[in-house]
């Protein structure tokens, strides 16, 4: 039943509607908003496909109830322009062939936003550690690594 | 007319970025379960919850109470043929009387939303007799009912030989399951429409299986159906076969409830019921001389095929011709089995019976080396196959074999000769170097000759933009970029003048299965022979205009001495002389034979090489495996793209390596334990090993641009290579994958 009122913001635009509280933020978004981009690989917080960012950091949207964003600021892929890191990503990404079925690409970059804003200096070793959380089954991560370092460059 | 020469290429052999690259980094590629359309039912399957067991009533009265609920859907409503068509068509769309293995698909019910359905599918009653089962292949082998498919291949007299052999050696090998995991799930959605025609999105490599599956459930007529792929997250041989059976079910539901209808597995069902990597167990024998030749090979090979041979015959066929190894040996013995169990149905998966195989063969062919007192590699590298030399279903191979280079390549990089008797260093930390190498039949080979075959369409617009359309599958490979670097080739057209569709059934002949390696080989054939005669007529043109009887074609423009025109401006010129400016190509794959009584014939057209060195630290304290970096070098003909192979070639290669080193999924008693990413570990960002991968481009003169197959070929030899370099760590023979740290401190003896 949709009854829960819920107002916050994505990708810079005002959300002001009513939603079922029992939905989950990844249904949310894809479902009722219709932003697609942000994809489902387990369900289960162990993927990282489904990440978006929440005032700024990196969360797993299958893991977070859509009532529970009330009053916070949400970046989907297709906002990632607005954060400082999101053109300088998909740049490299495309420069470095980090993509290839694509269905991890989202989360990765995502997740590589929020964490070089945190630690635009870090190493190699650092960004490794940071992406641990997502699953590409494709590339064999390492020129998703080297995009991301070169990204924050 | 002067052609460019062959050595001067605009487009092929270039790292050109993927063309479908832009769409995916901004979230907007349109994937299976991104698709709306109005008025959209979901479907769910009810599963069995038993490895064996009887249906005996299904009472659906309490789900059909909610306003939702839509239908519920079991194998008496199927109007057209309950056996999904694959190879021996045992496997049902629906189970009807009994189910055969834990979470097969008994029933689908339909509700107006996909929690709806979740929901009630929970409220379905479904009553079961439970039945024995069977769960291993030893056992089952025994009853002759159980043996799905079995081959042998005889070549020369093993037997006796064997027994004149100064060094023989044989051992017994496990592997266990691999999953693909596939970052998108499974999905399809059937849209059936009021003129009696049925569209089906699915996520697939291969829209064919798909069409003949929904033509057999539905009996409807390939004409009224279509398949469309949708932007495809991952296959690895695990969008092969299977969903056809997806595809099959979401065709059906909205064919009996006339609405679109969506099925959309999550990741359990997914583990749950989806084909895997076989589990294998394999008893090898090789016997050499006294000057390290290798005489002798005898295998027996038995594949777990799970509840029904889906496409078993097929991997087991692939894993039997490549059993003895890339090696010239005289005397071969290969007898291989597809066994039934009760358990998920094994099929396609990145090497397709192969890995299993290598993994065993490569192991012994290491210990036997030892046994003799010689370097592994250079045991190899004196046994190996070359052109002069026969395989063991005796082919004779023509053409473009780069083994010895690929071995001396990754022989110096990892410098080998310094480094493989390093001293253990003090602590617990053992180094050490293993090698492996593979060769990898392209293409269907002879038992699948009939669907080597592949269509593709090009159509060029006024404005000079093409359109092309192909039977194969972009999947994550990189298909359409390579296939658009070839039709830019042919035509002299720039890249970004060029789209290539995902596939559409209706818009293009049967092209047979994104697999086997195949696509740059059998759709660029296809693109080229499409590309020619539009080639003609442009470059014919394009000289007029020049005023010349010879010029360069290069990048897109002709030109001749001070004059250069555009690609644009001379379809513009065809267009205005009416020529046809539109062509349909077709390309069929050299002959192959094969003689199943005794194995003998020329299996594939050609094959792929690899050579393979692991650098691992094996910590003898606690067992754990670190794999540090892994030399792999490939023989893959021309390499079309540069760093789309480079890419193919990491993620082949880390693939190998979870299988060898990580992933167990644990099947107990015909129910699986760990049915997700939470249990089941696959290899992170934080597990890879430095990659370093090299290529020698052996010409195939049969090839686009001579270029060969790539997918499968990395994964295939890496475990391995990986096993070889544990036992020169620290000593220890492993048998088994994966080699998880409990099995290297068993082997080690100390637990
Ligand atoms: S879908 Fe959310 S982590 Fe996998
Ligand atoms: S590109 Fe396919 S999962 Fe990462």
């Amino acid at each position: 039943m949709k009854n829960y009122l819920l107002k916050c913001e994505i990708n810079g635009e005002k959300f002001e509607g009513l939603i079922d509280p029992n939905m989950r933020l990844i249904d949310f978004l894809r479902d009722e908003i219709g932003l697609k981009g942000t994809k489902e690989g387990c369900g289960e917080g162990e993927c990282g496909a489904c990440m978006v960012l929440l005032d700024g950091r990196a969360v797993n949207s299958c893991l977070v109830m859509a009532f529970s964003v009330s009053g916070k600021e949400i970046i989907t892929i297709e906002g990632i322009d607005k954060t400082k890191y999101g053109k300088k990503l998909k740049k490299s990404f495309k420069k470095n062939a980090a993509v290839q079925c694509g269905f991890c690409t989202p989360g990765f970059i995502i997740t590589a936003a929020a964490f070089l804003e945190e630690k635009p200096d870090a190493t190699e070793e650092e960004i490794k550690e940071a992406l641990s959380g997502n699953i590409c089954r494709c590339t064999g991560y390492d020129m998703i690594i080297k995009a991301v370092n070169e990204a924050k460059k | 007319m002067s052609r460019k020469k062959e050595n001067k290429l605009s487009f092929v052999g270039k790292g050109i970025e993927r063309v479908d690259a832009d769409i995916k980094l901004e979230g907007k590629a349109l994937y299976g379960d991104d698709l709306d359309f109005a008025k959209m039912l979901y479907g769910v399957c009810l599963r069995s919850p038993y490895p064996k067991a009887r249906i005996k009533k299904i009472d659906f009265s309490e789900a059909q109470k909610d306003p939702d609920f839509v239908k519920l859907i079991t194998a008496k409503d199927i109007p057209g043929s309950n056996k999904w068509p694959v190879v021996n068509d045992d496997y049902p769309f629906l189970a009807w009387d009994i189910a055969e293995f834990h979470s097969q698909a008994v029933a689908i019910l339909v509700a107006k939303n996909r929690f709806k359905a979740n929901e009630l599918s929970k409220k379905v009653k479904i009553e079961y007799e439970e039945l024995d089962f069977i769960d291993d292949i030893h056992k089952s082998i025994t009853k002759k009912e159980n043996i799905f498919s079995s081959y042998v291949i005889k070549k020369g007299d093993a037997f006796n030989e064997i027994k004149k052999c100064k060094y023989v050696i044989e051992k017994e090998f496990t592997t266990n399951y691999q999953v693909h995991c596939y970052l998108e799930p499974q999905v399809a959605t059937g849209v059936f429409a009021t003129d009696g025609t049925l569209a089906v999105y699915s996520s697939t490599q291969c829209p064919f299986y798909v069409l003949d599956a929904v033509c057999a459930i539905t009996g409807l007529s390939s004409n009224k159906v279509k398949i469309i792929q949708t932007v495809t997250g991952g296959g690895f041989g695990g969008k092969e076969d299977v969903p056809a059976l997806v595809g099959a079910h979401a065709a059906l539901a909205s064919f009996i409830t006339k609405s679109p209808v969506r099925i959309c597995y999550d990741r359990e069902e997914d583990f749950r019921s989806m084909s895997k990597r076989h589990p294998s167990y394999s008893k090898v024998t090789y016997g050499a001389d006294e000057n390290g030749k290798l005489k002798c090979c005898i295998v027996k090979y038995i594949l777990d095929a799970g509840a029904y041979s889906t496409l078993s015959p097929i991997v087991l066929w692939r894993g039997t011709v490549h059993a003895a190894g890339p090696y010239s040996i005289d005397n071969v013995y290969v007898e291989s089995y597809a066994v039934k169990t009760n358990k998920v149905p094994c099929g396609a998966f990145r090497g397709f019976g192969q890995p299993q195989i290598s993994f065993a063969q490569e192991s012994l062919i290491d210990d036997l080396a030892e046994k003799i007192g010689m370097d592994p590699i250079d045991f190899r590298l004196k046994n190996i196959i070359d052109k002069n030399k026969l395989t063991s279903t005796s082919q004779k191979i023509k053409d473009s074999i780069g083994l010895k280079e690929l071995i001396e390549i990754v022989r110096k990089k990892s410098d080998w000769d310094k480094r493989k008797n390093l001293k253990p260093s003090a602590n617990n930390k053992r180094r050490g170097l293993g090698c492996s190498i593979a060769y990898y039949g392209v293409g269907l080979g002879a038992k699948g000759r009939y669907l080597d075959r592949a269509g593709a369409y090009i159509n060029i617009y006024r404005d000079a933009t093409v359109n092309i359309t192909v039977g194969n599958t972009e999947m994550g490979q990189g298909a359409l970029t390579v296939l658009t670097q070839i039709a830019a080739e042919t035509l002299n057209c720039p890249i970004n003048n060029i789209k290539l569709d995902e596939v559409d059934t209706s818009k293009v002949p049967d092209s047979g299965p994104t697999v086997a390696s195949r696509t740059t080989v059998m759709s660029g054939n296809a693109i080229i022979e499409a590309a020619k005669p539009l080639r003609e007529r442009i470059f014919k043109t394009a000289l007029k205009m020049l005023g010349s009887k010879d010029m360069i074609a290069k990048d897109g423009y002709f030109i001749s001495g001070s004059k250069k025109i555009f690609f644009n401006e001379v379809i513009k010129q065809c267009w205005a002389e009416r020529l046809k400016m539109s062509e349909q190509g077709w390309y069929v794959s050299p002959p192959t034979t094969y003689d199943l009584k005794d194995g003998k014939g020329d299996a594939y057209i050609v094959y792929s090489y690899s050579a393979n060195i692991a650098d691992v630290e094996v910590d003898i304290e606690t067992g754990f495996l670190e794999v540090k970096k892994i030399y792999s070098a490939f023989d893959v003909g021309k390499v079309v793209n540069p760093v789309l192979a480079l890419g193919q070639a990491h993620g082949g290669i880390l693939q190998g390596m979870s299988w060898a080193v990580y992933e167990n999924l644990v099947i107990e008693k015909g129910v699986m334990k760990n049915p997700g990413f939470t249990d089941y570990i696959v290899a992170t960002s934080c597990d890879i090993p430095e990659y370093d991968v090299s290529f020698v481009e052996k010409d195939y003169s049969e090839g686009p641009y001579k270029a060969k197959g790539m997918g499968e070929l990395p994964l295939i030899a890496v475990a391995g290579a990986v096993r070889n370099a544990v036992k020169n760590a620290c000593g220890v023979e492993m048998d088994s994958v994966p080699m998880i740290p409990e099995k290297i401190l068993k082997k080690m003896g100390r637990i």
